[in-house]
């Protein structure tokens, strides 16, 4: 039995990453290196307005005053600032009018990694902005959108072609001095996508953001702004990977989202960068800040990930819930396998009155993965009626692995109640026992006993993702149980 | 690592003009760890909120006082000590009284209670006993963080000291009072080492008390070795005026297959910090920790639990509830850490409090850091109000709001209090408790010591 066991777990995981392919692309690339002219050359290689160079600029000034802080519980290398490339580009017309100015090479990525460029039937429901290093590539359905009124573009158009938009919300929710990683991505962000839905409007189709990084010994720096006006709704999902190399990448992006009085923000994040071999080599870092504020009354935002790649995680959606009655929710499976590394989590800021969070967190440990869970729940001294719920499990795989779970719970009010739960296991023998005796294989039981894990997460998902997610869980850890 | 603070300068300062009185009374073993610990203490500073196991609780003001008296080693504080312990009357435990921290030990004499159990002073143990000192003295006290405890290392001159032998059990517990009193304002340590061997059974209480209405800071280290097969439990009852901070550091060590308990209720005090530390690292070894805290006005209680489980097969088990009134903030910090290849760890943690304000305040952080596989660990936590569903049920069967209240509480504080083993002293903590929730407890009622 214990035979069968590893031998699972050395299939399962020695398995390849699948979109760990290089697309040979003619790329334009800036110098290694980060000054204040590197920072004017990117924001001159995008003619930006002179107020954004100089967003850019205080960020960058302020970003030289900080240091990487240490509280994570992770272990990182030291990154070299220095050696990043922070702008590279697919060669390719300004803003192609069409799919045939598309380079064929890209196309083939896209396609490769299951996103095609073109508005095809059977995705009818998605529209996609593509984004490869650092530019977008291509938005689809842009035409069918705007007719409702809803923008949604690449970053630096929406910078070209609505700058009142653009400035009113930039740096609102995530202001340039945040923090480390945020302040580094405001001074030297290259593009990500900008998404406005107007007033009443019910967005009709799931909007997305793939992310590709191609290009060797760069860094991936977006920022995705999302707008959602009164009474508006969206759902939005965000994918992405990377080439397999031996090298760590850095990927420091930034969301902000705004969700305006009796709107409803559904975020949905599959991250699936490259997570380095199977003995912890290369591997992106992922070091991402998003939040979202319920402005208006009766708002929500909820937040749904599932994190199974890249060496290092380190992210917090978090949810500041100023209007009254608005909502908050978190969703998250994290996964770590071999030698990665996750230290994720939420913050829900209870402002308003009668606030509701709902926090519902599944790590996975794998093989040598240390996962942490680190989350805050802050209810204010005029936020009466606040209701948070939160449960964090973890699923420990193999006795090398470790699962920590760090809640900071902050009460202020006497009206509030808030909850939280932890738990801790492995997978139980007598579970698989059970499914064997019915005819159901180890390595089938487990992937079972995972699915039905992270069922509750999984749900969450927009019905096009639940599946590929499903997927990806199952190739990440199937079998692992020791 | 905190900067370092004039406020450690200063107490570094006191050291160095104080050290021969400080080592005056100690034996040349205990000195021989003060100049190290200054040291530590020098790097580490004062915990600052910036310090994650103090995040939510602020030393300064109290570390920043002015204290007139910062140990008290004179002849005439022993006769004083001497005279309190003569008022004692009889209850169900061996007695004893700390003022200070000092031991009154005039005559260097160590009482020794069936079974060959003696309870006497650190001082006097380190010369009559010093094989065993030298075994466990400043073993298990340790920390990279806290440099509180390396203060109390280098500058605590005196505590109690008990051997339990091997074999050995007690049918009555003993009662330690810690007695603060003095003129002027008092800053004291005071350093403890419990030692139980092998196949003992052994309850101590701590009680804490403030005699007179001067500013305190304590500062206290207790250093416990529960050896294989024994049982030791640990009640620490703090009642003191809201102007005395109490720092605690208990260091439980257990081997095989040894079951602990420390208990925890924090009636009064300005501020109160207990840091409680259980090691278990032999195999197959238990402990529950469990804390109670009711507190109003402005006061401020922090509990905080480090359990470690080091060997395989080890339980614990963690219970802190608490009740805030008026301006009262609580903090909780636990933490369960799961070393590598501690396969079977059973390990539960639980903390509940009710806020009675809207200016009560309540920040907890239950923590799990788990590096085996084997394990079943489960953390909750909960802020929240007294059940109104449970309330309205109350009234409608005829009782009034304030009982009803005034009995959802107490059933909230017993869950805590019922896990004391000892029963004349279990009905004793209910009645302590009402009385406290009724607003009425001024002293410990059927406390031992009687004087003024």
């Amino acid at each position: 039995m214990a035979k069968d066991h590893e031998k699972i777990i050395r299939d399962v995981t020695s398995g390849e990453y699948k979109y760990g392919f290089y697309s040979d692309i003619e790329t334009e690339r800036i110098r290694k290196g980060l000054d204040e002219d590197v920072i004017r050359l990117i924001s001159g290689k995008k003619n930006e307005p002179e107020w954004l160079l100089e967003f850019r600029l205080r960020a960058y000034r302020h970003w030289l005053t900080l240091k990487m802080p240490r509280w994570p519980n992770l272990t990182i290398p030291s990154i070299d600032y220095q050696d990043i490339i922070y702008y590279a580009a697919p060669r390719q017309k300004v803003s192609p009018g069409s799919i045939d100015e598309i380079d064929p090479e890209l196309k083939k990525t896209f396609d490769k990694l299951g996103i095609p460029l073109e508005e095809q039937k059977h995705l009818a429901g998605v529209a996609v902005d593509a984004v490869m290093d650092s530019v977008s590539v291509k938005t689809t359905f842009r035409e069918a959108l705007a007719e409702m009124g809803i923008i949604f573009c690449s970053f630096s158009e929406a910078v070209r072609e609505y700058p009142e938009l653009v400035r009113r919300y930039l740096g609102t929710v995530v202001p340039h001095t945040d923090n480390f990683f945020a302040t580094l991505n405001s001074a030297v962000f290259s593009d990500g996508s900008f998404c406005y839905i107007p007033k009443g409007v019910r967005c009709p189709m799931e909007l997305s953001t793939y992310f590709r990084i191609n290009a060797a010994s760069t860094g991936q720096f977006e920022r995705t702004l999302l707008v959602a006006d009164e009474e508006s709704y969206v759902s939005y999902l965000e994918g992405c990977t990377a080439p397999m190399r031996d090298e760590n990448q850095l990927h420091a992006a930034v969301v902000e989202i705004i969700s305006e009085a009796n709107a409803e923000v559904k975020y949905s994040t599959v991250q699936n960068w490259y997570p380095g071999d199977k003995d912890g080599k290369g591997g992106i870092f992922n070091f991402v800040t998003k939040r979202g504020i319920c402005r208006g009354d009766n708002s929500k935002i909820s937040w749904t990930q599932i994190e199974t790649g890249s060496a290092i995680t380190w992210k917090y959606p978090s949810c500041i819930l100023r209007g009254d009655n608005s909502v908050g929710e978190f969703y998250s499976v994290a996964v770590t396998n071999n030698y990665q590394q996750a230290d994720t989590g939420t913050k829900m800021i209870h402002l308003g009155k009668n606030t509701r969070s709902t926090i519902v967190s599944k790590g996975i440990s794998a093989g040598h993965g240390q996962n942490s869970y680190r989350g805050l729940v802050r209810v204010v001294k005029n936020a009466t009626n606040a209701r948070n719920f939160s449960q964090c499990d973890s699923l420990l795989m193999g006795d090398k692995c470790g699962a920590h779970t760090f809640p900071y719970i902050e009460v202020d009010n006497q009206s509030a109640v808030v909850e939280h739960e932890a738990t801790t296991s492995k997978i139980g023998e007598d579970q698989i026992f059970y499914c064997n005796q019915r005819g159901i294989s180890t390595e089938d039981a487990v992937g079972l006993i995972v699915n039905g894990y992270a069922r509750e997460v999984i749900n969450k998902l927009p019905m096009e993702f639940a599946v590929e997610a499903q997927k990806l869980l199952q190739i990440s850890l199937e079998g692992s149980v020791g | 690592m905190e900067p370092k603070s004039d406020i450690a300068e200063r107490y570094s300062g006191i050291y160095l003009n104080n050290r021969e009185k400080i080592m005056a009374g100690s034996s040349d073993f205990i000195n021989s760890f003060r100049e190290k610990a200054m040291e530590r203490f020098h790097e580490l500073g004062i915990p600052s909120k910036k310090n994650e196991s103090y995040r939510y609780t602020n030393l300064e003001p109290f570390f920043r006082n002015d204290y007139a008296n910062y140990f008290i080693p004179g002849i005439s504080d022993f006769v004083k000590a001497e005279e309190f312990r003569c008022d004692v009357t009889d209850l169900d435990s061996h007695g004893i009284v700390l003022l200070n921290g000092f031991y009154p030990s005039i005559n260097g004499k160590f009482s020794e209670l069936p079974g060959g159990i003696r309870i006497g002073s650190l001082n006097e143990a380190s010369r009559e006993f010093s094989d065993i000192v030298e075994k466990h003295y400043s073993r298990y006290a340790k920390s990279d963080t806290d440099g509180l405890v390396h203060l109390n290392t280098a500058m605590a001159a005196d505590g109690v000291f008990v051997h339990v032998p091997e074999g050995a059990s007690l049918k009555k517990p003993v009662q330690v009072i810690d007695l603060v009193d003095s003129d002027a304002d008092t800053f004291n340590q005071h350093r403890n080492l419990i030692v139980v061997e092998k196949n003992a059974e052994f309850t101590i209480i701590i009680c804490d008390h403030t005699n007179s209405p001067q500013k305190f800071l304590t500062n206290a280290v207790t250093e416990i070795y529960v050896g294989e097969n024994s049982r030791f439990e640990i009640i620490r009852v703090q009642n003191e005026h809201n102007n005395a901070a109490k720092i605690t550091h208990t260091f439980i060590h257990q081997e095989r297959n040894s079951f602990a308990a420390s208990n925890n209720i924090t009636l009064h005090g300005g501020l109160v910090r207990n840091s409680t530390y259980h090691r278990l690292a032999g195999e197959g070894a238990e402990c529950n920790s469990y804390g109670l805290y009711l507190s109003d006005k402005f006061q401020h209680v922090d509990n905080f639990v480090n359990v470690e489980h080091i060997a395989q097969n080890c339980t614990s088990n963690q219970l802190f509830k608490g009740v805030l009134d008026d301006m009262a903030t609580g903090a909780f910090n636990g933490r369960i850490f799961v070393a590598p290849g501690a396969q079977g760890t059973i390990a539960y943690q639980k903390n509940n409090s009710i806020l009675l304000t809207d200016s009560a305040r309540m920040d907890t952080k239950p923590q799990l850091e788990i590096y085996a596989n084997d394990v079943k660990c489960s953390h909750g936590a909960t802020v929240g109000q007294i059940n109104e569903d449970a309330l309205f049920y109350l009234q409608s069967r005829g009782i009034n709001k304030k009982e009803a209240r005034l009995m959802l509480m107490f059933g909230f504080a017993h869950e805590v209090i019922q896990n004391i083993k000892v029963d004349p002293l279990r009905d004793r903590m209910d009645n302590l408790v009402m009385q406290r929730l009724k607003g009425e407890l001024s002293r410990c009622a059927s406390c031992m010591v009687k004087c003024g």
